[in-house]
Parts: C-alpha cells; structure tokens; sequence
C-alpha cells in the first residue's frame, strides 16, 4: 500500500517538475511583462507594481492585431496545404509499392537538409519573379519548403505501421484509392495528423526569416516579424516589457489549440479502433 | 445662354490648363528607424518635407539589429528592387553598399561640407562619390557615478591606469561597507561589431593605429596595440566581471543603471535613460571622454558611431529622394533632431549654438570628442570591412578569454588581414 | 500479417491469373503503382516548385566568385571555393561543434521526450492541459525563447544565477554566456528546452496508436515496467522515434537562432549554419558561402544516410 502511495507521490512530482521546467520562463514572461523601465533589470518572483501598459502600447504603437491575424492565415493555410499534399502522398508512399518510392522520400528529405539562410535570395527571387512580394500568399508559399518534408515523412511514417488487413477488404470490395484513403485511413490518422499539423502550424507561425525578407510594409507582417521591430526608445534599449507582453499574448492562442486538438486526438483513437 | 456656356468652357479649359501644369505628386519611401522618438523624428521631419514640395512620404519599418537591417538592404539592392528609396545606414556600411547607391556630391552645399565633420565625410566618400549625407552621430564615452567619486575624493581619470586605480578602490571599499556586487568598469565584451569599437579605442588610446591606415596598409602587429589588450584582459575578474565578454550595449547599461558599477563605457543613449525619472542613478552620472594610454603617442580616443541617409541607385524617383536626404541633413533639421530627441548633430556649428547646448549640456564637451573620434576602417577595406572585423573580433576575444598572448595573436592578425586585402589593394 | 487468400471468383479487377497464394495480383499493383503517382504528384510539384529554383541556385553559386554587391558579374571557379572551405580551420571547428551540439542536444531530447511522452500518456486528470503547457517551449518563437534565456542568464541580474546564488549552489555568478565551456553547455540548454516538445508530441502520437491489448498482456505475463517498454513499446514506436530523431538532428545541425542570439559569432560556439551566413550576409561572398551551405548540405545528408542505415530506418518500407 504505501509503495503504491510512494509510487503515486514520485509521478506527481515527476509531472511537477516537468511543468515547472517547461514553464518557468514563460512565468518569467509574464511577470516581465507587468513591468515598465528600470525595473526589468531587477530579479523578483513577482513585480512590485504590476500595469498593462506593455499590453496597452503593444496594440497601439503597431497594428498587432492585424499582425496575428496575418500569422493565423499563413499558418493555417500553409499547415492546410502541406496535410492535404502529404496525406496523398503518404497514402501511396505508405500504402502501395512502387519503383521509386524510397528515392522520392530521400529527395524530400534532402529539401530540409538545407540552411534557410542558403535558400533564402533563390527564394527571394521566385517569390519576386511570381509576383508575390510583399503578400501573405508569398509566405504560405515559402512557408512550404519547410512544412511539407517533415509533414510527410511523419504522415507516411505513421501510415506505414498500420496493418495491412485495413486496406484488403477496401480492395477486394472494389474501392478506389481515394475512397480507401478518406473512409479507412483517414479517421485513424488522428493522433497523426494531430501531432504533425500542430507542429507544422506552430513552425509556420513562428517562422522569422522569410517573413522578414518577403514582406515590406507593416500591414502584411507575421507577429515574429512585428515584435523584431517593436519600438524601444532607441536602436539599443531593448523594449523588454513589451516584447515578452507580446509573446504572451502570441502564445495563448497555440495553447488553445493545443487544448483544442486534444479533443480530437482521443476521438480519432475510438472511431477506428486498430486491432494488433 | 451663350454667356454661360462660353464661361463654363473658359472655366474648363483653365482647370484643364492647371491640371497639366501641377506637378505629379511622388511617394518616396525612406527606411529609417522604427523605434520610439527615432520613428517620430523621422517622420514629422519628412512629412514636414513632404508638406513644402507636395509630395508624398512613406515610412518602411526595418529591424533594428544593425545585421538584420544589412542584410535585408542587401536582398533588397541585390534584387534592384524600387521599394525603397532612401535607407538610413550605418557609419561603416558606405563602402559595402556603395555600388549600389547614388552620388550625392551635389545636394550638399559647400558651406555644409566644410561644417560636417571631416572624419564623417571621409568615412562616406568612396572612390570620389560621396555615396552618403552624415546624419547624426555617436561616439564612445566615458560614464562614470559622480557620488562614488565622491565618496572616495578621487577625480575623474585621465588615463586607463588611474581608471583600474580608482575602480578598485571603489569596488574594495563598498565590498567592506557590505556592497560586494558593485563592480569597477563594464563595456561591450561580447564577440560582435561593438567589441571592434571597445578594442579600437583601447588600440587608438595607446598610439596603436587603427587596424588598417588610411592607405590601406595593415598596421595591427605593433607593441603598443599589445600593450592595450594587455591591459583590457587584466580587466577581467579583476575590475570587470568575467561574463563582460558576453556584454553588450545593452547588458552593460543594465549593470551600470541599476547602480552596480562605477564605470562603463557606452554610446551617448545611454545618458537619457540612465537618467530617467525610474533610474535608480538619476542625477549620479557624469560623462567624460575615454581615458588615454602610455607612452608619448596616447591620445582620447572614442570610436566613431552614427547614422547617414543615402539614396538607392534604382529608386523611380531619384531627384526626389535626394532632396528629402538634403532637407533631413540640413542644419535646420538636425538642430530640431538634437533639441527634441538629442541626435547629435554631424554639423560643428551647431554644438555651439546655444540652443541646442541649453537642451544638451555635454554638447560642449562632445565637440573635442568628436575631434578626436577614430573611424573604423570601413572605407579603405571597402567590401571586406566585416571580415576583417570578423577577424579582428575573433583574435581579441580569443586573447582576452585568455586563448594565447596578445603579441603572438596580433602577427597572426597581421598576417590574416595582409592576405584579405591582397597586399594593401583592397 | 499474411496477405488474405482470395478466391478466384473476386478477382474482378485481375486480368492476369493471380496465384492463389498471392494476394491481390501483379497486375493490380501495377495498376495501383499508377495511381500511386497521381497521388504523390501533387506534393511533389509543390516541393518542386518552392524547391528546385532556391537550391540549384545555391549550388551553382558555390562554383562560382560571385559578390552579393555586384550579382550579376561572375566567372565560374569550379572548385576554389570547396578547396578554400576544407582549408580553414574556422570552417572545421564549426562542424566539430555542429556534431557535438547536434549528438548531445538531440539524445538529451530524446531521452527527455521519451520520459515526458510516457509521463503524458498515462490517464490522469488535466492531461489536456498538461500536454498544452509541456508544448509552451515549442510555441515561443525561437529568437524571443532565445533573448529571453539571455536575460535569465545574464551573470549579474539573471534570475539563473540569482537562484542557484540563493541555494547555496554556487558561491560567485557565473558567466554562462562568456566561457568557451559554459556558452556551450548554456547554448546546448536552451535548445534542449525548446525542442522536447516535439519529440515529446511525436513521440506521443505513436504511443497513442499502440493497442491497449499489448500492455494487458504485459500485465498477464507479470512483466516489470521497464521491461514492458524496451522488449515492447520501444521497438513499436520504433519507427516515429526515429522519423523524430531524424529531423531533429536535421533541425540541430543547420540550428542558428539561438547560437546566434545567444553568443553572437563568439568562435567557441559558431555552428555550421553560423559559418555560411556570416559569408553569405556578412561578407557577402556569394561564391563562398554557398559552397559552406552545400557542404553543410552534404555533410547533413551523410550524417543522414548513417542514421538511416545504423537505425535500420524502412524508406522502402517493404513488408517485414
């Protein structure tokens, strides 16, 4: 009894301190945050005279809403388009034997291999060249480069390891591939896609570099973009308070998310139930 | 009947006749700061400009690191695109985007080129193009708390050993009175442009040259220049904590404002906030010029900082947009930029006039720094100033977390800058 | 996992006779090998298209003495650059601290991830809201995750220091930031700190699809939990731990932002990826710095291809 007391006592604080060592800076964040001026550079686990100026003068001083909003479509359709690419793909390159099948996967894995700093003035030049500077259709484009490899390694990945007897049936009814791949793979690929979107949706959120070189003018920019530029009061003074307001308020958003997906990963699990 | 249809023709034909007469209003995009007082400076100053010539401005928002600013300028110029017709660039970048900016020779008058400074427009001539307009300017200096000065009766330094003197004296008597985080002097150790800066004042104090000459010969190797970083690395865990060389502008003002140095060397900025209404050193600080060296060729020296407007090659409009740079350098609006925001004028005249030194009290300090300013050599190394800022930055980080003597280092320096530059040919 | 006997009278889509001991005959492979191609097509145009231009460019460039101030006059070199390149010292000791940076970040993520997944996957109230907080690493934007790991570690006013004074643990700050040692281990830190997540979420989601039938039988054979997750769970997540291992290093050895912000062009800490940018941007040689971001390139897909192999990694995917 008291070994299983003991056993429940040392999980918990395992959980514990794996909060606590994920989270701390973001605590740290926000209590920076409430701050303004000299105070910054005190150390103190709470500030002594908490205001939401930084919050305040986040949305004044920059069209920051807009800013997010210019992130939410670039992320959302960038992660969009490289789940529904890969998941086509991954059903053939998972599913169906072909000549060329391991090759292909190794070129796709060779896109990522490159520095984006290598990539960046080639992509600079295509996005230029299709007209798309300066625009978020631009970004979602460029946003690909890095999304769609790893989107499809995992989705192909995952559809590999599911057992064969899935598809034999599908076949031998006379289905077609797309029928097989929405009505059979599709619902068990929650925890999948899941997994592999929220990653991809959070790269492209996050993604700084393209973003800063593909767009010019304060209204199409990303929220990294936007908080690179934020105002101090010179080009030294770091405007501390308002940088780490404007990663709270960036961050909430992804955790919702997160909280969102839950729901559907542990549906996924029960629509299909995979027998071993 | 006819009357009326014969007036409302004239009427026509004359508004007609004045539209193809008006001039076409131009929208000149200008890329200068995005932050806080810089931003509205820059802006009311170019919508003033816009109002007098009937055009329009528009302000485009770069990053405020100056790497980051460079290297989207470069993408930019690279592609030859229009989007932006005046940038704002930094005093050692002339040389490095220089074949992609217009000659500005004939914007600036006569008068205002012998008011400039002479270091400053040197720095910004290339091959005969005068390729940039000063725009205000920085220099290294010497910030020190007036209350612990003081408190221990010593005087202001002169040179770099009475600065070691005095900050140990005050750093052991506030450890005895129970203050022990109290530190002697920070600067900006960390391994990127400002370390150039803090070594190139120490090298120049001592008589030591300034990397490259202006002929384009390498003069590093010398035992003065030893001398000096010698005496920078004794610094270290002595008067200067140890993650100083991990400092830079702002980690260093963090210490010094939050009262937990004596002395520190920064650029002008630093003043406004360090006395701040929320600065727990308001009203303690004093400003100097940087100490000198040993030896009969030490002299101040404080590296030299700033900002220049200069006008893209590709820009659709460029008789426009080198008029807004000559109307943003002119006197007049660079004494509003030093009254409202303390943006040190690059004219000499102006740190005399007495308005702008009523607004700025260390203006008449500020012009013998000035004077004695060192300019990196970005001009005579031309596109590869960053390497061999790289490389100077490198060697001197390495000898001063104790990676090898400086002497030694300083001849392999020597060597490494002769072969970038092929012999003196740049 | 055998294929399924069919009987002649299904082969309705055969047009060859299938052996009977064969599953769906060679024909219908072919045929689906076919539409395999329309389905891979469309995701492959897109990463031809965002692909093919950017890169060739590079490695064209690396051939050549282009200056970023003057792109459009160059000669072709051939191989001067790549020879310049494996010439300097900067450039070796950039890839020794790539490897060093890459194996340690990458196996503590690992590891790390692996005990937070398996934490994660147990049933317990607010798990929600747990794997939502465990992804906050992974969420900040790296070059603010990074800025503010500099300020925590500032020596004098850093909240690290000021804790670990505070406990006793250490008598005088410590420069994190300044030495050679410490910036990497301070470096190595921060990255561990913000990449777990991801192998912690991937790692999940294959936890998750594993039958719950395995652990009951587990639990019949009285087999301990250790024994449980290396003889059976490991081997099954096998595969996803090793697509996650896979572009985690990827990630690790072309990092940059948080060496980056975090110890400038400091030469202790100077990744490969450091390397190429400071020609490419700061030196704006062209020529150079693309033939450093081909070899980074080259040497990340043979660090690739031993992993693949040593890992035993299925690209074909052919059946067990």
């Amino acid at each position: 009894m008291i070994r299983r007391r003991i056993g429940r006592l040392a999980f918990y604080l395992l959980v514990a301190g794996i909060i606590f060592y994920a989270v701390f800076p973001f605590y740290w964040a926000i209590v920076s945050s409430l701050k303004t001026g000299s105070s910054l550079f005190q150390v103190e686990f709470w500030p002594s005279n908490p205001t939401l100026v930084n919050y305040i003068a986040l949305f004044q001083e920059q069209p920051f809403a807009r800013n997010i909003l210019n992130s939410l479509i670039v992320a959302v359709v960038a992660t969009g388009i490289s789940l529904f690419l890969a998941l086509t793909a991954a059903y053939a390159l998972g599913r169906i034997r072909f000549r060329g099948r391991a090759s292909m996967l190794l070129v796709i894995l060779s896109v990522s291999m490159f520095p984006q700093i290598a990539v960046l003035s080639g992509l600079f030049e295509l996005i230029r060249a299709l007209g798309l500077y300066d625009t978020l259709s631009g970004l979602v484009l460029s946003n690909l480069i890095l999304t769609l490899p790893f989107v499809t390694w995992v989705l192909t990945t995952f559809m590999r390891e599911m057992p064969r007897e899935l598809e034999q049936a599908a076949i031998i009814d006379g289905a077609s591939d797309w029928r097989i791949l929405t009505r059979v793979f599709l619902p068990i690929m929650g925890p999948s896609m899941s997994a592999a979107g929220l990653l991809a949706f959070i790269l492209a959120w996050n993604e700084f570099m393209f973003a800063l070189t593909f767009t010019l003018s304060t209204e199409q920019r990303t929220v990294p973009v936007a908080i690179a530029l934020i105002s101090g009061a010179t080009a030294y003074e770091l405007p501390w308070g308002r940088i780490m307001a404007a990663c709270v308020i960036v961050t909430v958003p992804l955790i919702v998310l997160v909280l969102v997906l839950q729901r559907y990963i542990i549906s996924g699990l029960t629509a299909g139930a995979v027998k071993g | 009947m006819l009357r009326i249809v014969a007036l409302a023709a004239i009427s026509l034909v004359a508004q007609a006749g004045l539209c193809v007469g008006a001039r076409a209003e131009v929208t000149i995009s200008i890329s200068c700061s995005s932050l806080g007082i810089e931003q509205q400076l820059c802006q009311s100053g170019s919508e003033a400009w816009a109002k007098e010539t009937g055009n329009k401005v528009k302000l485009v928002s770069t990053p405020a690191d100056a790497n980051e600013r460079l290297a989207l300028y470069q993408t930019l110029l690279a592609a030859e695109a229009k989007d932006i017709d005046v940038f704002q660039i930094d005093v050692i970048w002339p040389a490095i985007l220089a074949s992609h900016l217009m000659d500005l020779n004939s914007i600036v008058s006569e008068q205002d080129r012998a008011d400039h400074f002479k270091v400053l427009i040197d720095n910004d001539t290339v091959n005969g193009k005068l390729v940039a307009v000063p725009w205000f300017v920085d220099a290294g200096l010497l910030y020190y708390r007036k209350d612990l000065l003081e408190k221990y009766g010593k005087p202001v330094p002169a040179t770099w050993s009475e600065l070691s003197e005095t900050a140990k004296t005050v750093m052991d008597g506030e450890a005895q009175a129970g203050n022990s985080v109290v530190q002697g002097y920070v600067w900006q150790g960390r391994a990127y442009e400002g370390l150039t800066c803090n070594a190139l004042e120490w090298i120049a104090s001592y008589g030591g040259g300034s990397i490259v000459d202006a002929e384009g010969e390498v003069t590093i190797d010398n035992p003065q220049a030893a001398q000096a970083l010698d005496m920078a690395k004794s610094w270290i865990g002595t008067i200067s904590p140890k993650g100083v060389l991990s400092y830079a502008e702002e980690e260093s003002r963090g210490v010094f404002q939050s009262g937990n140095a004596v002395f520190m060397r920064n650029w002008p900025y630093a003043w406004a906030l360090a006395n701040a209404a929320d600065s727990p050193v308001k009203g303690k600080v004093g400003v100097a010029v940087l100490p000198k060296g040993e030896g009969p060729d030490a002299r101040n020296a404080a590296a030299l900082g700033g900002q220049n407007l200069a006008v893209s090659r590709y820009s659709a409009h460029p008789d426009e947009a080198a008029d807004l740079v000559r109307y943003l350098t002119s006197a007049q609006e660079q004494k509003r930029r030093a009254i409202e925001g303390s943006f040190n004028p690059t004219l000499r005249s102006l740190y005399t006039d007495a308005d702008t030194v009523a607004a700025n009290p260390f203006y008449k300090d500020f012009l013998p720094i000035m004077e004695s300013a060192v300019a990196r050599p970005s001009t005579v190394t031309g596109r590869r100033y960053n390497q061999v800022s790289s490389a100077f930055v490198r060697t001197v980080h390495g000898a001063l977390s104790g990676q090898g003597t400086a002497s030694a280092i300083l001849v392999d320096l020597n060597k490494e800058l002769e072969r970038l530059g092929r012999n003196g040919r740049w | 996992m055998s294929a399924i006997h069919q009987s002649p009278a299904r082969e309705r889509m055969d047009f060859a006779p299938a052996s009977a001991s064969r599953g769906p005959g060679p024909t219908l492979e072919r045929q689906r090998a076919r539409v395999a191609w329309l389905f891979v097509t469309p995701m492959l145009v897109a990463v031809a298209l965002v692909a093919a231009w950017p890169l060739g460019r590079t490695i064209a460039f690396s051939f050549t003495d282009a200056y970023l101030d003057d792109l459009d006059n160059w000669a072709v070199v051939g191989f001067v650059n790549y020879v310049a390149l494996f010439q300097d010292p900067l450039w070796w000791r950039a890839v020794g601290t790539t490897a060093a940076f890459t194996i340690v970040s990458v196996g503590l993520e690992t590891l790390l991830g692996l005990a937070i997944a398996l934490t994660l996957n147990a049933h317990m109230p607010g798990r929600g809201l747990l794997r939502a907080a465990v992804l906050i690493p992974w969420a900040i934007p790296t070059v603010i995750s990074a800025k503010m790991w500099g300020w925590m570690l500032h020596d004098l006013y850093g909240v690290v220091n000021a804790a670990l004074l505070k406990l006793g643990l250490i008598d005088a700050p410590w420069a994190w930031l300044a030495e050679p040692k410490l910036a990497f281990a301070a470096v190595v830190a921060v990255d561990v700190w913000k990449a777990t997540p991801f192998m912690t979420l991937l790692i999940l989601a294959a936890l998750q699809v594993l039958p719950r039938e395995i652990y009951q039988a587990g639990k019949v054979d009285g087999a301990s939990p250790i024994r449980m997750f290396l003889r059976v769970t490991l081997p099954l997540i096998r595969p996803a731990l090793l697509v996650a291992i896979i572009f985690r290093g990827l990630d690790a050895m072309r990092v940059f932002d948080v060496i980056y912000v975090l110890t400038g062009n400091n030469p202790a800490t100077t990744t490969m990826s450091v390397y190429a940018r400071q020609q490419l941007v700061d030196f704006q040689d062209v020529g150079y710095g693309s033939a450093a971001a081909t070899s980074l390139f080259l040497i990340v897909a043979l660090a690739t291809a031993i992993v693949i192999t040593v890992g035993r990694v299925n690209v074909g995917g052919e059946r067990r």
